[in-house]
């Protein structure tokens, strides 16, 4: 069998589109300040604009509704710290004097850690739990958004299983009781389509390196009449939203980015829908006790989530990665923690399964070829990893 | 791709030609055996020692693990390392042992390879046991550092192969001496020791 290089780690980042390294190639000629007035600055301007247009066009939203942000981490924490913010610009977050947030145990750690901070800075924050499959529990989510809840978040596709939750409906739900809603689409965007005025979200937040644009840029969607305070303060840029001189290679890389997906995202979804029902098909042929993690229709199309029994994921990992072949895994070793995947546990699997999950996310250029690939090298590292092991 | 691992040649070596595991169906007649680790902490180990009883040499072992890649590579290197030792001086190998003969590894991945060398103490005492040698049985002594927060020496061993250098680092992961603060003296003495022993 000759060895491939195969990249299935699309959930951690993404190689840029040609079409965007070219176009950001071509944007290095401009280097101006887009808040400068002089030509140079009103060129770089334009094309901040132009990649806004994208953006918001692409999600169904006003150009104005975007802010530009460093990642979708930032942006993330911009909403969090916003909703918290006791200055009296940022009332109409707090019921009764008081900030509640409600969230959910699987969202990335960028939004548990500030939603941990807040609990510690005197906000109360509720996190519901999902259920085997990675669903938010609606009855534990009716029970915790009631009135005097300032703010509910929850990511519209996860990250690490993949499943896809009932945005709209929590939405609906939150605004019935006068809270707002924020949710993390970074995975989401570029993969299902999405519009926020049918989803009806008062923020949501995307990212650039998910989708073949570059690291280093995101964006936050923030409806139109909705309060805002910043988090980066001490400029005018983003029309105060966000200080700081723009990123404007980012920008223009992301809003190529934005345009391609427009016409690849639903083919492309079609055949990593396939890819995926062929790679689970084939490891469950041909490598006994498996367990799948996620939603088995409500998820990402390139997104296949599996534990083994028995088997270690970072040594599963890094055999595969000797094959040629990155993944990645919920084990804690490869975290630096001690604790396996926080969604996986979340979703009720032991820990010697989160232990054992081992992660593949398909993307764009990923073929059919390569799955094959995958489906050849994947049993005999299985059975390596588990002919050592301890528990098997 | 491969310039660029995080592990050495060495451990890489004995991560993909792992060295004395124990074979599915081998008959492999142990005269003391050891399991340390826990699943749920993503690691256990089995070790599994021959022994010359009249020189109370060790001379063969087997071992298998369920861990990550810095565990399966320093517990075949410990296997190779332990063939001929004395039962007495394989008994005192630390983790800076086998790290010296594995080159070295990333250090977030120093606490995998804390088992191995565990396991062996655990099949010498194991071998003692069976032998009537209760006399040799080396126990860890484990002693409670902070009374209030009940947290051991043990913890605080483990704080520091986790990555906490500092008292302040040490209080985060253990929550230590954050409601009297007595032990702080001590916390601080053990925190350089085992900086010492293990990095």
């Amino acid at each position: 069998m000759k060895k491939q290089k195969v990249y299935l780690d699309h959930n951690a980042t993404t190689p840029l589109h040609p079409q965007v390294k070219k176009a950001m190639q071509k944007a290095m000629e401009s280097f101006g300040n887009p808040s400068s007035l002089h030509v140079f600055g009103r060129e770089a301007a334009s094309l901040v604009e132009q990649a806004r247009e994208n953006v918001a066009s692409f999600i169904g939203a006003k150009a104005e509704e975007i802010v530009f942000a460093g990642s979708g981490s930032e942006a993330n924490n911009t909403v969090l710290n916003m909703v918290a913010c006791s200055s009296k610009h940022c009332c109409p977050f707090k019921k009764d004097g008081k900030t509640r947030i409600v969230t959910t145990q699987i969202e990335h750690p960028c939004v548990l850690e500030s939603s941990k901070c807040l609990k510690d800075r005197g906000v109360d924050v509720i996190f519901i739990g999902v259920d085997d499959q990675g669903k938010v529990k609606m009855d534990e989510l009716s029970h915790a958004i009631v009135p005097g809840v300032s703010i509910v978040s929850v990511m519209m596709a996860n990250n690490e299983i993949g499943t896809i939750q009932d945005v709209r409906t929590i939405s609906q739900m939150a605004h019935k009781v006068g809270a707002f809603f924020h949710t993390d689409a970074v995975q989401a965007v570029g993969k299902i389509p999405i519009d926020v005025k049918d989803l009806n979200v008062d923020f949501l937040t995307l990212s650039a390196h998910k989708i073949y644009g570059p690291k280093g840029i995101a964006a936050l969607y923030s409806k139109k009449g909705i309060p805002f305070c910043p988090f980066i303060r001490g400029g005018h840029q983003e029309r105060g939203r966000r200080a700081g001189t723009e990123n404007t290679l980012g920008i223009i890389g992301l809003g190529i980015a934005i345009e391609m997906r427009a016409q690849e995202m639903i083919p492309e979804a079609k055949r990593l829908r396939e890819f995926k029902n062929i790679l689970r098909d084939g490891i469950r042929q041909k490598i006994p006790d498996v367990r799948f993690n996620g939603h088995p229709e409500d998820s990402l199309a390139g997104t296949l989530n599996v534990s083994f029994r028995g088997a270690e994921g970072e040594a599963v990992l890094l055999y595969l990665d000797m094959e040629g072949i990155a993944v990645s895994t919920g084990s804690a070793c490869a975290s630096g923690s001690l604790d396996p995947s926080h969604v996986l546990l979340a979703t009720g699997i032991s820990a010697e399964l989160a232990h054992g999950s081992v992660r593949i996310s398909m993307g764009r250029e990923t073929r059919i070829s390569e799955i094959k690939y995958v489906l050849d090298v994947m049993p005999n590292v299985i059975d390596k990893v588990r002919k050592m092991s301890t528990v098997y | 791709m491969e310039q660029n691992w995080v592990y050495t040649e060495k451990v890489k070596d004995h991560f993909m030609k792992p060295r004395n595991v124990l074979k599915d169906g081998e008959d492999f007649k142990a005269d003391g055996e050891g399991s340390v680790g826990n699943i749920k902490c993503g690691d256990q180990m089995n070790m599994y020692i021959q022994v010359d009883k009249d020189k109370q040499v060790i001379v063969d072992c087997r071992w298998r693990t369920y861990g990550c890649a810095s565990a399966i590579a320093s517990t075949s290197v410990l296997s190779e390392m332990i063939k001929g030792m004395p039962l007495s001086q394989a008994a005192k190998l630390s983790p800076k042992d086998i790290m010296q003969q594995l080159g070295s590894l990333p250090e977030h991945k120093i606490h995998c390879s804390v088992l191995g060398d565990k396991a062996l103490r655990a099949a010498i005492n194991n071998y003692y046991e069976r032998n009537g040698m209760q006399e040799n049985v080396r126990t860890e002594e484990v002693k409670i550092v902070c009374q209030c927060m009940n947290v051991t020496d043990q913890e605080i061993e483990h704080a520091v192969l986790e990555g906490a250098r500092s008292y302040y680092e040490l209080q985060e992961r253990t929550k230590l001496g954050t409601v009297c603060g007595q032990c702080k003296d001590e916390a601080e003495r053990l925190l350089s020791e085992y900086i010492q022993k293990h990095f």
